[in-house]
Parts: structure tokens; C-alpha cells; sequence
């Protein structure tokens, strides 16, 4: 396993298995009264948090907790940062309180590369969404979230998302979740469909391991899993789309338009959701949207993060999985 | 003034030949001079140019003397081999007055490592709305020719009409920064491949085409002649290409940096490399060396910018946008032109001297290597190779791309009119 968590591009086929796996370990400390881990006992994480993202935030601290950690939250807003302190010099602060692991949010894109690459900080580096670059810890519980729904938690364990058609509509241009998303489920060999209007396509997709389409109704037979991102309302006045009404007729995923999908298929959103907008609460609140999961195996998938980036070589739960496998098998 | 021989230089890289500088001016050129008292400067090896002219430098004073000075500004430049440069009008107060731009002329002057030429901002402020007053800059003791509102796009077509014809009266010239203000919104890098996957706003090539385009137009309509700032996509190549076939009178620059660096260093997110235009793609470098050897793009200017750390040491969307180029852009060009047989010796003094010098009506720059001009002149040594070290650098600011990179050629004496400003590779 690397130091840090950058982009999920750096995750091969094998780390991104070994942290889905992982965090089916974690899934099964959540389950026990006693949710709690020593692992990482004296530890000190950071949620270093230059942008508000409060559901992220506290899932990291959930997982930080969960494995015993000492967790501090340093919130840009209200802090010497909101006074002109550089990246830098708040990266030196927090490495001489002795961070052993930043998880930091930032509005540039690069600004985790930089903190993990400058030299200002021996910690390790988890990038918990830069800009309009990369979230690998959201496709990572996405695809853990897809996993378990689509092939089951056990039967999913050391297995990727192989030959699986996942759908990835809306604002592509600007998403994080869209970029480390496409990385992720490409390596762990799923086929990957970008739908969105083309003004919310980059130039320059065509490397991506992915194909593009602009008709949704087309693409949803053929998904196994639709991923709706959240698109933001202003968008329109920078005349990405119209209104937000033809936004939600051409791309919106409504009772309908799921309808039009296999049995089986999901419908995943990394929230917060605009309810009517790209998604309606018919869909938002059925049973096969997994939104609500997506937040609880976030902390799973944070834990074997942290564990796998700080725990070192010991087991992360006492009981071997396996033999805890085993028993429910039973 | 006492004489200097400078003794077996290949001028313009051909033959060996003695050169006899007497006092301000060159008095003979051929071969076996007797040194007869002067002091002599052996050249052996070495390349003889007339001194470079840069037609597109940053000095920063005033306003920003944290990050250059015209003194240490001037002090790079000789330390380049330059012995003009055009010195750019986005400073604070921008040299939108008579009384800013004499103030950055009568300092070059009394340093004395290198002429300073100042250019005139277009509009008041580079706000783009209102002419300056560009015929009293003209008339001022600075006897500005070139405008510009670079740093900033003349995008009204208005404004830039009236510009075009306005400094025709008195043989100016404007120097347009060509980027489409509403395309490149929050643009930090090329828009491509790259920036797709790195998240970071694109600056589309178009966005500087479509300007260029527009320019050369206007340029042809009313009858003036333009200049294109940093040109930097295949594109524009492109269209200068065909409005010098059309006759239209354009010229145009590239820097050193978009002739050897891509929009592929970007994913190291160091802002070392973030400039603006944004550095492109090898498709874009390739045309552009292949456009600065046909004459489609007339010269090399350095679009030198410096930067104090601070402005670097951060986040790429904090970064502020430039390079240093000054002391290594003659490595550049032999690195990429001459190295790679694009031109020769005579090919770079044409493109960063005769013509540059052409262009901004630089009085006694860019003059041929013969008896009776003045001695601006510049040694190179071509056999140097060696790795770029800011430390050594006379700039105040140290953002340079180039931080390690082995390069060849040394700029060993520069001599302005006849004084030598660096002597054997260190400043006078």
C-alpha cells in the first residue's frame, strides 16, 4: 500500500481490492455493539477541511474514532487560513503538532499533491476531494457500495466490478467523484458510460477509459448501476443548459427512466441530492437507490484507508475475518 | 574609452574574425588585428552576435521591486546577453502616463547594464475602455513605439481599431496579449487532455486564435501594422501564416518556454510551470520551432516574469501565472533551433536581435557586426553544457522551469556600446 491516497489512477488493480476487502472487515466492526478498534491508538489524524463538506468531514472522523485515533479538525473557515495563511504554512503547523495522517479538502485541484510532494509534511496525505480533480475515497465506496449490492459482501470479497455497465450521469466537467470514479471502476474492470449534456463534458475525455453518450434513455437498459451527480443549479447561468427544467426532462432520473432499467441495477448518488433536479424523491426514496449505504460504507471504506495507511502490518480486527466469515456462512 | 580586441570569434557563427572595439563603436572587423594596447578578450570557440533585444520583458519597477528591480531587472538581461530591453507597461502605476514610463527609461539609463525601452499601456489603467495617451508617451523623453496591455487582452475591437490606427501618426506599433477574456474565465492551464484529467480550468487554443484572428484583420482594414504577444498554439501559427501571405503587416514573438516545454509538466502541479499563455502540447511546440525557423514567427522575446517565491511556493490556483526567462532563454533557442539544425547562429541573431530591434525601433540595436556600428555585442560560448542553477542568477526572482535542467551555450561577455556589462560570464 502506498503512503498516500491522492488519486485513485495510483490505485492498482490489487490496492483497490485489498481496500474493498478491508472495508468489509471494518463493515463488520460497525455491526458489533462495541464499534470500536484499537488499531491506530495514539495515533493523530487531521481533517484538514479548506472547503465546508460537513458529511465528509464527519465520516472521516467517524472512521479516525472508530480505529482509536485522536482526531483534529481544522476547519480553514474562522482559522489563521481565513487570514491569508498559505497551504504551506498551515501544513508546517500541523507537522509540528505531529500529524500522522492529513486528510485535507481544498478548492484547488493539486493542493493534496502538493501538501504529499512539497516536502512540508512527513505525514501521510488522504485527499478527501481537491477542486475539480479527484474524491478516491468516494469511488471507493461507491465501488464498494456497488460490490456488495451487486455480487453480495461475501461473495464479493477479492473481486473487482468485472464486465459490470455503470452509468455515470450529469456534471462531469466539473466532479471529482466523476473523475476518480471513471479511474476506479476502469481498473477494477467495469465498463464505464459518461451521460451528460456535451457542455458538461471536458475537452479532452476521449483518453478517459470510459464512453461517452448524451442520450440517457438509451444507456439505462444496458446499466447495472446509475450514478447520479449532483448538478448545481448555478450551472445554468454560465449556460451550461437552458434551465433546470430541461436539465431535469433530458438528464434527470424520474420513476420512469428507472423503469427502463435491468431488475437488478442500482441507483447510486453521492449526495447531497437535489431532489428534482437530476433526481426525483420517488427514485431518491425507493429501494433501489443506495444513497443512504453509500454514507454508512463511507466510514468502512475511510477506516481501511487510515488502517492501511497508518495500521502497518498488523491485522486490523483481532478475530481473523475469515474465521468470522466462516461462523455466518454457518 | 580604452580598445577591446575580441580576438577568433565566429561571427554569426562563421569564420573566425577579430573584432576592434574603439569607445563606443566598432572600428574594424577581419582577421590578424593588433591588439596595439587594447585589451583582449580571446574568443576562441566562441560565437560573435550582435547584442539581443528583448521586445517583451517584466521589470516590475514600480510597484513590485519584491520581485524585480529595473537594476537587477537590466543586471539578468546583460547576464542573458542582452543589451535592449522592451520592458512591459503592467506595472503599479502602469506605464499609462508620460511621467511612468520616463521614470522606468531614465532608470535603465542610470544603471547602465542595459538600454531600457518602456512600452506604453493601450488603454488608461489596461482597463480596456480608454485610450491612453499614447502620443505623449511617444513624445516623451522615453520616445515610446510599442503598446501594449499585455498581462491583459485588448478585447474590445473597438479600442484595438482605434489603437491600430491611432499610432500609425508616429510609426507605433501595438503588441497584442491575444486571449479571449470570456473563454479563458478561471483558466489555469492548456485545455486538453491534461487538464481534463487534472481538473484544472481550461484555456482553450481557440481563445487565443480567435483574437489573433480578428487582429490581423483589423490590422489589414485599417492599414497598420500589429504584433502578436507570445504566440503559442499551432493554430495561430496558422493564421499569421496566412495573413503574411495576404500581405497583412504582422509580426509575432514565441518564448523560449512554449518552444521546449508541455502542458505535460502540469501534472507535477508545481506552479513553477503555470504561465500564462499556458504551456501547450508537443503538437503546438513542434509547429511553433518549425514557425520561428520559416519566418512565420519573426522573433523569440522571453515574456520574462518574475515572481517572488511566495507567489509560487503554493497551491497551482493560488499560483500567480510566469517564468523567468531573461538568463536562459539563449540556451533555449540553441537548445531548441539550432541544436536540432531548425537555424543557425545567423538565424538567432536575426530572430532575437536584427528583428526584435526592427520591430520596437530600437535606435542602434540590432545592427550588423561591421566597422562603424555601435558595439552592442554578445559572446556565447555553444560548447557549454550544464545544468540551470537559480541560485546564480543576477534576476531577483528565481521561478524559473528550467531548475536542474542540463542546457547548452553560456552567454560569456556582453558589451554595450563598447562597455563590457558582463566580462567572462560575471556582471560589471
Amino acid at each position: 500500500m502506498k503512503r498516500h491516497l491522492i488519486s485513485a489512477a495510483d490505485l492498482t488493480r490489487d490496492d483497490a481490492v485489498l481496500i474493498l476487502d478491508t472495508a468489509e472487515e471494518m463493515a463488520r466492526v460497525a455491526d458489533r455493539p462495541i464499534k470500536k478498534l484499537p488499531t491506530l491508538r495514539g495515533r493523530t489524524v487531521v481533517n484538514l477541511f479548506f472547503e465546508d463538506s460537513t458529511r465528509t468531514r464527519i465520516s472521516f472522523e467517524a472512521a479516525a474514532k472508530r480505529l482509536s485515533a485522536d482526531v483534529i479538525n481544522f476547519s480553514a473557515k474562522g482559522s489563521s487560513v481565513s487570514k491569508g495563511e498559505s497551504l504551506k504554512d498551515t501544513a508546517l503547523t500541523l507537522e509540528a503538532m505531529g500529524a500522522d495522517a492529513v486528510v485535507i479538502r481544498h478548492h484547488a485541484s493539486g493542493a493534496p499533491y502538493r501538501l504529499a510532494t512539497s516536502g512540508w509534511i512527513d505525514g501521510s496525505v488522504v485527499n478527501a476531494g481537491d477542486g475539480t480533480h479527484e474524491h478516491p475515497t468516494q469511488a471507493l465506496l461507491d465501488a464498494f457500495t456497488m460490490r456488495r449490492r451487486l455480487t453480495g459482501p461475501d461473495d464479493g470479497l477479492g473481486r473487482g466490478l468485472d464486465g459490470r455497465r455503470i452509468t455515470i450521469v450529469g456534471d462531469v466537467l466539473h466532479s471529482r467523484v466523476a473523475r476518480s470514479n471513471v479511474h476506479l471502476l476502469a481498473t477494477l474492470g467495469a465498463h464505464v458510460t459518461l451521460v451528460a449534456p456535451p457542455t458538461l463534458v471536458p475537452v479532452g475525455v476521449q483518453t478517459w477509459p470510459c464512453e461517452v453518450a448524451y442520450d440517457l434513455d438509451q444507456v439505462l437498459p444496458k446499466s447495472d448501476a446509475v450514478m447520479m451527480l449532483r448538478v448545481q443549479r448555478e450551472r445554468m447561468n454560465a449556460a451550461f443548459f437552458p434551465t433546470e427544467r430541461e436539465y431535469s426532462r433530458r438528464y434527470g432520473l424520474d420513476g420512469d427512466r428507472m423503469a427502463k432499467m435491468p431488475e437488478h441495477a442500482v441507483v447510486m448518488h453521492p449526495g447531497p441530492m437535489n431532489r428534482g433536479m437530476e433526481i426525483t424523491a420517488e427514485v431518491a426514496d425507493s429501494g433501489r437507490c443506495t444513497a443512504v449505504e453509500q454514507v454508512a460504507n463511507g466510514v468502512s471504506i475511510r477506516m481501511a484507508v487510515l488502517y492501511l495507511l497508518l495500521g502497518g502490518n498488523e491485522p486490523a480486527v483481532a478475530t481473523p475475518a475469515a474465521s468470522s466469515r466462516t461462523e455466518e456462512s454457518k | 574609452m580604452s580598445k577591446i580586441l575580441i580576438r577568433g570569434a565566429k561571427v554569426l557563427g562563421g569564420e573566425p574574425q577579430d573584432v576592434l572595439i574603439d569607445g563606443e563603436t566598432i572600428e574594424s572587423v577581419g582577421t590578424g588585428l593588433s591588439a596595439d594596447g587594447a585589451q583582449i578578450v580571446d574568443a576562441e570557440g566562441q560565437i560573435l552576435l550582435p547584442g539581443l533585444v528583448d521586445l517583451h520583458t517584466h521589470l516590475r519597477e514600480p510597484g513590485r521591486e519584491d520581485s524585480e528591480t529595473v537594476l537587477t531587472g537590466t543586471r539578468a538581461a546583460a547576464s542573458g546577453g542582452y543589451t535592449a530591453v522592451f520592458a512591459m507597461a503592467n506595472t503599479f502605476p502602469v506605464a499609462d502616463t508620460a511621467g511612468v514610463v520616463e521614470q522606468v527609461w531614465r532608470l535603465g539609463k542610470e544603471h547602465g547594464y542595459c538600454d531600457v525601452q518602456p512600452i506604453g499601456a493601450v488603454t488608461v489603467g489596461l482597463e480596456g475602455k480608454k485610450l491612453a495617451e499614447l502620443g505623449a508617451m511617444h513624445e516623451s523623453t522615453a520616445g515610446v513605439t510599442v503598446f501594449s496591455d499585455d498581462g491583459k487582452c485588448v478585447d474590445d475591437a473597438v479600442i484595438m481599431r482605434r489603437a491600430l490606427e491611432y499610432v500609425k501618426a508616429f510609426g507605433g506599433v501595438v503588441a497584442q496579449h491575444a486571449q479571449e477574456p470570456r473563454l479563458t474565465e478561471g483558466a489555469q492551464m492548456n485545455e486538453g487532455v491534461v487538464s481534463a484529467e487534472l481538473g484544472l480550468g481550461g484555456w482553450p487554443a481557440v481563445a487565443e486564435e480567435s483574437i489573433i484572428a480578428r487582429d490581423v484583420l483589423l490590422a489589414e482594414h485599417v492599414g497598420s501594422r500589429v504584433h502578436i504577444c507570445h504566440l503559442s498554439t499551432a493554430g495561430s501559427v496558422e493564421i499569421v501564416r496566412w495573413a503574411k501571405s495576404r500581405g497583412i503587416d504582422v509580426t509575432a514573438e514565441v518564448t523560449p518556454h512554449h518552444l521546449l516545454l508541455t502542458d505535460e509538466l502540469v501534472r507535477s502541479y508545481n506552479p513553477v510551470y503555470k504561465v500564462n499563455p499556458p504551456l501547450r502540447t508537443e503538437r503546438d511546440v513542434m509547429a511553433l520551432r518549425e514557425a520561428l525557423a520559416d519566418g512565420t514567427i519573426d522573433i523569440v522575446a522571453t515574456d520574462h516574469a518574475p515572481h517572488p517565491h511566495e507567489d509560487k511556493d503554493c497551491e497551482w490556483a493560488a499560483a500567480a501565472m510566469g517564468m523567468v526567462g531573461l538568463e536562459t532563454a539563449l540556451s533555449v533557442v540553441q537548445e531548441t533551433m539550432v541544436r536540432t539544425g531548425l537555424i543557425d547562429w545567423a538565424g538567432v541573431a536575426d530572430r532575437m536581435s536584427f528583428t526584435p530591434a526592427r520591430i520596437g525601433r530600437a535606435e542602434g540595436h540590432g545592427r550588423p557586426v561591421s566597422a562603424g556600428e555601435p558595439a552592442n555585442l554578445t559572446l556565447v560560448d555553444p560548447a557549454y553544457r550544464g545544468a540551470v542553477d537559480p541560485a546564480g542568477f543576477a534576476s531577483r526572482s528565481r521561478n524559473t522551469p528550467y531548475e536542474g535542467r542540463e542546457l547548452p551555450g553560456r552567454v560569456t561577455h556582453t558589451f554595450l556600446r563598447g562597455r563590457a556589462t558582463l566580462m567572462d560570464g560575471k556582471l560589471a
